[in-house]
């Protein structure tokens, strides 16, 4: 785990409000798909929520490479190739 | 202020004023890549006029702000789905590549990772072979970016005669750049809202990293973006307390270094 040039107190203190806000339109649009009669059946709400739960209890410092590979397709290695031509 | 580059910049569809604030922030350069104009173009002679408009136009209305202006040549990912009229477009290039401000063939990769586009892509990696040039390439969006990264990967260590280190892998977010870099590549890092990487994030990145073959770059266009990104990206490393050396490495040095690989490379101009 690489460090940042900051301690985990300095970090906040530089970004406790940005988080806070965040969480809190993050809160404000779940509320939204509710209000809207929820989504449940969607599965984008699925993902959704499984960010969160990466979010909580994702690895230390690779939470962000976890949500970007949740939202993302899987890579079939045996794909054809297409040949390099002179 | 802190002179910089911004190595991938759609100067096409910005205004004037762009121009006027990137100058004033301490934008030295920028390389513009060949991209999707927001509409399938009809004919391969309107990509005649698109290049003419970045070999010749664009570059004038740089000059006027003392901005050095580059340019990459291809046929984008999104249009490459017609393979037809990709050779057509491909046919067309080697006349434009002499031009002095052409830095490569880019911005070439996938976008919804189709065989038609690998064979496209392919193409044009044989173009950029044959004709000893520069590569740039456009990594797909969202949901399809990390399989198609690694589908590009797969196609350049298939042909051996890439040099890694003669290619940039655009558009790298937590999930691809590590294959990019420890393949040999050099990474840029959009500054994108919403569906890229934030300024915030590609600081994490360079910690992570240490920044050796990493660029930033606004890739401001015709949608939502920002061509004073990279100025944003100096200003949270300075606030982090980086160096202004790690800050001037991946905001300058690091995109002259790439460029400078280029056969046709005049250098950067000094400033008037």
């Amino acid at each position: 785990m690489k460090p940042t040039t900051k301690s985990g107190p300095q970090v906040l203190d530089d970004r406790h409000l940005e988080i806070r806000a965040r969480i809190l339109e993050l809160a404000a649009e779940l509320d939204r798909v509710d209000r809207g009669g929820g989504a449940e059946e969607d599965p984008r709400l699925a993902l959704t929520r499984t960010g969160i739960r990466i979010l909580l209890e994702g690895p230390p410092a690779c939470k962000a490479e976890q949500v970007q590979l949740l939202f993302s397709d899987r890579y079939e290695p045996d794909w054809k190739i297409p040949q390099p031509r002179q | 202020m802190s002179n910089y580059i911004d190595p991938h910049i759609h100067m096409i569809s910005r205004v004037t004023d762009d121009y006027h604030r990137m100058a004033m922030a301490g934008c030295l350069a920028i390389s513009e890549p060949a991209f999707w104009a927001g509409f399938d173009r009809g004919s391969a002679e309107g990509f005649r006029d698109y290049f003419h408009h970045l070999v010749d136009v664009e570059p004038k209305r740089a000059a006027q702000f003392g901005i050095q202006h580059f340019s990459w040549l291809c046929i984008n990912a999104k249009e490459a789905e017609n393979v037809s009229l990709s050779r057509d477009v491909i046919r067309l290039i080697p006349e434009y590549l002499q031009r002095p401000n052409v830095l490569g063939i880019g911005e070439i990769g996938l976008n919804k990772n189709t065989a038609n586009e690998a064979t496209v892509f392919q193409e044009h990696v044989d173009l950029a072979m044959r004709t000893n040039e520069l590569i740039l390439v456009h990594t797909p969006h969202l949901r399809d970016k990390h399989k198609g990264t690694l589908m590009i990967l797969d196609m350049f260590r298939n042909d051996k005669r890439v040099q890694p280190d003669r290619v940039c892998i655009d558009h790298v977010e937590e999930h691809t750049i590590k294959p990019a870099l420890d393949a040999g590549f050099w990474v840029g890092m959009t500054l994108y809202p919403v569906t890229k990487c934030t300024p915030e994030r590609a600081c994490d990145m360079v910690e992570q990293y240490g920044g050796e073959r990493m660029m930033v770059n606004s890739a401001g266009d015709w949608g939502r973006s920002d061509p004073m990104a990279v100025p944003e990206f100096i200003l949270s490393m300075r606030r982090r307390g980086h160096p202004e050396s790690l800050i001037r490495k991946v905001a300058l040095e690091n995109p002259v270094a790439f460029w400078q690989k280029c056969q046709r490379w005049p250098g950067l101009s000094p400033r008037p």
